[in-house]
């Protein structure tokens, strides 16, 4: 039976993703003049070049790290939305140490990476440090802070680290603390290996450590864990410790990536939220959010190129984003499907044991 | 009892397959006739749920019929089960603590004034007179939470009864209640029967169905075996057409050889969460190579008694000395590093976790032993093969060790818990309601597990409802009763049920004459 | 500083930047006390402030644009609790999905109807009126606090107390919160509770669209991207900060608004403004720990589990 609920699952992801872009598709002749050429340009634009499939890869990096970062949080049950905030954070003070710090190359960008996790890390422990105090709702405190942390990251921005000549830009980072490039003409960065190495060792410990079996033991049923003598106060703060601070690496990675060469952000940039996508692809394990971080790269850069060279705005991809989570976390889309099929095998073994 | 009896109610070749898979009703015919009071019976698991839920409209029946007063029907939702009159009162009270009595009697029903709003007048005035009508003496304005389990019921009665329910649906009524409220409700069941109304009773308590119910279908294993007049079928023929083999009442036990004493309370208060005193200065000792049944209705402290020994609960007062040691500085794991092992009253609840696979749920009391676990990591391999040890000794039918526990059946999953509990190798052993809700066999099986770790030299607590068990385990048996025990047997086979009765209901209560005495 | 707290201007500003926030909240209050948490309220606001700018400008007026408005909020609604009911999405996610269709939806649409990239410039909307009270307007500060609102203000005020009565009085209130206290007690007097539970969801998205009609046309003059700008997150807090009641919900909305409309005054003094942009969700922040630790208290001293 296992065998074909895992089957249908993933029948059922990829009718969820096949009908999300039908949709989208469906929109973009609703609003384009050209809508043949932007569909193919969105297929086919991340082949295109070398660059535009760069573009892919540089794109999955911190989809990589919030998406495991996130995975570890919801696997406590926890619904933490901070690792949005996390993520910014992290790239503030990987800035703030890249240009305060002056510390020489090689250990900058490490000193810089590793703080940036730990503020992300004690961020994301906020909202659960708060429902246990107060037993204030995780989910609208993470919110809140969300604006917090961008607003604090503004306030350090434009107070203590900005270019007057730019105006709401941090000065340029200095070369010491940049992650270098690693292919030609292109920007993908070490940060890929560190990522991939995050959903590794992420998988790792949620599947094959005491302390994940705590967590997800907490997770499935509070009462259970705390029945079976786990310390359910220490399982939440760890968990939501370690989301956070891979959360927080990402931002510092994604800062100091030849993507960015100043401190910029003044909005938040949404990979706390993209992170709920990626962990919902991959059924809040680690391991897979490479796949889903691929898949939500390919058709991002596919929308950016799209938007480019077409009449179409990058915003059709929230659409098609909004549309896979509905159809994937939908518990009875398609259960039709799944009734009659667990229905037969049922009968099939009535039968076979000679009933 | 009238012969010709007319038929109001067929349900005809029912058969429900759940999207799980389980096959819970093959082919299920029940008959119902006006006035009659209609045991369904069977063990847990049997399909009576099952077929319940499918009568009231909760479950959509994959094949079958339903012909009510002789023409074929779909009842498609609890909503409609009641409109065609048809009420159902659950085992677990559906009642909401915040409202008043006859809020939750109008709920869904409401009297209305000026067309918009509730008019709450009538609502207390129309929910009165149904009460008096049958003989309910319940204050309707009271709040629900405010009120006892036993008037609890009857508010669920008259909900169904408000609502013009010819067919009433009991799910295990008297599980909840004291002999006496039992017997009040069997009158009131009496009367509705003799006002026409059709009873479904399911229980598996064959005397009270003796004592009750008029006829009884009785099912097995998802099948009916057949509906028989209560007059002409003896206990013995149900229990055996139920099971299929005839019910171990008796074990063939070993005197008790008590050796050093392993648990202590002295003098121990403790509360509810709430903060309400429900256990009342109580003091006593188990030994192991003993059994201590501790006997009572529900509620009068033995939950807390349980939550302050097993380090679930520190609102107390007073000492709990395990092997000698107090506890009262200890986490619930250092308890259980102790050697105590607790089999938990609400086994979905706090017993296990109903997504994770069985084998992850075998070890979450021991899985930092040095056997399963190194500094970090598991060890996976050593956790697979002891967990296929424990299925195959603790017969717990599965797929694999990878399948999820809230797949499989009640008795199953309570042995999983068991299996993980006993596996420890625990000295002290708290069970409460080990064998609640589950099949006979399972429950035979556990009891017996029971006996073989006293016999090893185990102390151990049994807390249960079931007199039954009680009786056939305990080497000394106490009863509970506001927070004390009212009485303590050590020759247990020499009270009566009347007796303990006497004393769960306060009657008879040695504590207090000893108290009085000082 | 002391006298511009004081002054009508004051809490003119107060109400008009409370109005949307309100609005929201009761549509959270009604969702939360059938038990759905409706974290949609986002996404919700957003849709709702385009179509007001779209229908408003189509019918030419602003009783056609909000009533066309709140039938959008309805269907939106309607929609959420499709997923969440029929569908059994869970609801955060299914939440967040629909923020995300908002986002890039609201401005698809708006490119799909009128070619603007962003801000509805080329759409010529009809904003809510405001209410002049005769002879009232001439009382000095009562006067101008209580003329001079924007109509959409009154109607939020007045909202307050239909929901009140509605959840209160109501043979579907009692039911709305029958459900929301325990589904499975209300499902067995034959109440459905995914019927209420959708009845609830509908009402939310009236609601909140309502508040989203303002934000474009009263708070603003036009649609621009992400205006709603986390105002129905700030809602959901409220919210639960007010134990889900409208009165609670209200009093919350009223603080919060105290707490900007103090920040704006802020900004004449030499507080940076990014701390004081910090305020409102500071604010919230720290009161929900505070209201959620009052609650936690008491419950454990009253003995409610």
């Amino acid at each position: 039976m296992k065998s074909s609920v895992k089957r249908f699952e993933i029948v059922r992801m990829f009718f969820a993703i096949v009908i999300a872009l039908l949709v989208s598709f469906g929109i973009i002749f609703l609003v384009s003049d050209q809508p043949l050429t932007a569909i193919y340009t969105l297929i086919t634009g991340p082949f295109k070049s070398k660059r535009n499939f760069a573009n892919v890869i540089e794109a999955m990096i911190p989809l990589m790290f919030t998406g495991t970062g996130v995975c570890i949080m919801f696997s406590a049950n926890q619904i933490n939305l901070a690792g949005e905030g996390a993520f910014h954070l992290g790239g503030l003070v990987a800035a703030v140490v890249a240009l305060k710090f002056g510390l020489p190359a090689g250990v900058s960008p490490v000193v810089a990476i590793l703080l940036s996790g730990l503020a992300g890390a004690v961020f994301t422990a906020i909202p659960a440090i708060l429902k246990i105090k107060t037993n204030s709702s995780v989910l609208v405190s993470s919110l809140m802070l969300n604006y917090i942390a961008l607003w604090f990251a503004m306030f350090i921005l434009m107070h203590y680290i900005c270019d007057p000549s730019i105006g709401s830009a941090s000065y340029v980072i200095p070369e010491e603390s940049t992650l270098p490039t690693l292919v030609e003409r292109t920007r993908i960065h070490p940060g890929l290996f560190i990522a991939l190495a995050a959903a590794l060792l992420g998988s790792v410990f949620l599947y094959k450590t005491k302390t994940g079996y705590e967590l997800r033991l907490t997770g499935q049923n509070e009462r259970f864990a705390r029945y079976s003598g786990i310390n359910i106060v220490k399982v939440i703060c760890v968990s939501q410790l370690l989301g956070g601070f891979i959360a927080g690496i990402g931002g510092g990675v994604e800062l100091l990536s030849p993507i960015y060469t100043r401190f910029s952000w003044t909005s938040l940039l949404g990979y706390g939220w993209d992170a709920i996508i990626i962990c919902t692809l991959a059924k809040n394990n680690p391991l897979y959010t490479p796949l889903a971080a691929l898949f939500l790269a390919y058709l991002r850069t596919g929308a950016s190129i799209m938007a480019r060279y077409t009449d179409v705005t990058l915003e059709i991809v929230q659409i098609t984003q909004g549309i896979i989570i509905l159809l994937v976390v939908a518990e009875q889309f398609l259960s039709g499907y799944k009734h009659k099929m667990i229905a037969k095998e049922a009968m099939e073994s009535l039968k076979e044991k000679g009933v | 009892m009238e012969l010709a009896k007319e038929t109001v109610l067929e349900m005809q070749h029912i058969m429900k397959i759940y999207s799980n898979g389980v096959v819970a009703n093959k082919d299920v015919s029940l008959e119902l006739k006006k006035g009659e009071i209609h045991a369904l019976l069977g063990e847990n698991g049997a399909g009576k749920s099952t077929l319940m839920k499918v009568l009231f409209g909760i479950e959509p029946p994959d094949q079958g019929k339903i012909i009510l007063n002789g023409s074929e029907t779909a009842i498609r939702s609890p909503q409609d089960a009641i409109s065609k009159g048809i009420g159902m009162v659950h085992q677990h009270f559906m009642l909401l603590p915040s409202l008043t009595v006859a809020e939750n009697i109008i709920l869904g029903v409401e009297p209305r004034k000026k067309k918009f709003f509730i008019d709450m007048k009538q609502a207390v005035k129309a929910a009165s007179e149904i009460a008096e009508k049958y003989n309910f003496d319940i204050d309707v304005t009271a709040k629900v939470e405010e009120i006892p389990v036993g008037i609890k019921q009857k508010v669920e009665i008259l909900k169904a009864l408000y609502r013009g329910a010819d067919i009433l649906i009991l799910d295990e009524p008297t599980a909840v209640l004291t002999p006496q409220e039992t017997e009040e409700l069997f009158v009131q069941l009496e009367k509705l029967r003799d006002d026409g109304r059709t009873v479904i009773f399911i229980s598996h308590k064959l005397d009270e169905i003796k004592r009750i119910c008029d006829r009884a279908t009785i099912m097995r294993s998802g099948k009916s075996m057949g509906t028989y007049n209560v007059d002409e079928i003896s206990t013995n023929d149900m229990s055996k057409l139920m099971v299929g083999r005839e019910v171990v009442l008796e074990f063939d036990k070993e005197p008790a050889k008590p050796r050093e004493v392993l648990l202590e309370v002295r003098n121990l208060s403790a509360y509810n969460t709430q903060g309400v005193q429900k256990v009342n200065g109580l003091s006593f000792e188990v030994r192991g190579g003993e059994i201590l049944g501790i006997a009572g209705v529900e509620g009068n402290g033995q939950s807390e008694l349980i939550d302050a020994i097993t380090g679930l609960s520190r609102k107390y007062t007073g000492e709990i000395l395990l092997k000698g040691e107090d506890i009262r500085k200890e986490s619930i794991k250092g308890i259980r590093e102790k050697k105590l092992a607790h089999i938990p009253e609400d086994r979905m609840a706090s017993g296990c976790a109903s997504h994770l696979n069985i084998q992850e749920n075998l070890f979450s009391n021991q899985y930092t032993d040095d056997a399963y676990s190194g500094k970090l990591l598991l060890r996976t391999k050593t956790i697979q093969k002891r967990s296929d040890e424990l299925i195959k000794e603790y017969l717990v039918k599965c797929k694999s060790q990878k399948q999820e526990v809230g797949m499989l059946s009640g008795g199953n999953i309570q042995k999983v818990i068991v299996a993980r509990e006993f596996s420890t190798g625990p000295d002290v052993i708290i069970a409460n309601q080990p064998t609640r809700g589950i099949d006979v066999g399972a429950t035979e099986f556990i009891r017996r597990k029971l006996l073989e770790f006293r016999d090893a030299g185990c102390a151990v607590i049994l807390v249960s409802a079931d007199l039954n068990e009680i009786f056939s385990l305990s080497d000394r048996l106490a009863v509970m009763y506001k927070g004390n025990f009212s009485g303590v047997f050590t020759d247990v086979a020499h009270v009566t049920e009347e007796e303990l009765g006497q004393y769960m209901l306060g009657i008879k209560n040695d504590h207090r004459k000893a108290g009085a005495a000082k | 500083m002391a006298g511009n707290i004081f002054s009508a201007d004051f809490v003119n500003a107060i109400l008009r930047m409370s109005t949307p926030i309100l609005f929201a909240t009761l549509a959270s209050g009604i969702a939360s006390k059938s038990g759905i948490t409706n974290m949609a309220l986002e996404g919700m606001l957003l849709f709702a402030s385009l179509f007001g700018v779209i229908f408003s400008s189509l019918t030419h007026s602003f009783l056609g644009g909000l009533l066309l408005t709140m039938l959008i909020g309805g269907l939106i609604g309607l929609a959420l609790a499709f997923f969440i009911l029929q569908l059994k999405t869970d609801e955060i996610l299914a939440a967040i999905a629909l923020n995300l269709i908002a986002t890039g939806g609201t401005v698809l649409l708006l490119l799909a109807v009128s070619g603007d990239r962003g801000a509805s410039t080329s759409i010529s909307s009809v904003s809510a009126p405001i209410v002049h009270i005769p002879f009232v307007e001439k009382i000095p500060f009562l006067g101008e606090v209580l003329s001079g609102q924007n109509l959409m203000t009154w109607l939020a005020l007045l909202a307050v107390v239909v929901v009140h009565v509605f959840l209160y009085k109501t043979p579907m209130g009692l039911k709305i919160r029958a459900v929301g206290e325990n589904k499975n007690a209300a499902e067995s007097v034959g109440i459905s509770s995914k019927k209420i539970q959708y009845i609830a969801l509908v009402l939310s998205g009236v609601l909140c669209s309502m508040g989203g009609y303002f934000l474009s046309g009263g708070y603003m003059n036009m649609f621009t991207k992400d205006m709603s700008a986390g105002k129905g997150f700030i809602a959901l807090a409220a919210s639960s900060m007010g134990a889900d009641t409208p009165i609670g919900g209200f009093l919350v909305t009223m603080l919060f608004g105290i707490a900007q409309a103090l920040g704006n005054l802020m900004q004449l003094t030499t507080i940076p403004t990014e701390l004081i942009q910090m305020i409102p969700y500071l604010t919230t922040l720290i009161g929900l720990a505070v209201y959620s630790y009052t609650v936690m208290k008491r419950k454990s001293r009253l003995g409610v589990h």
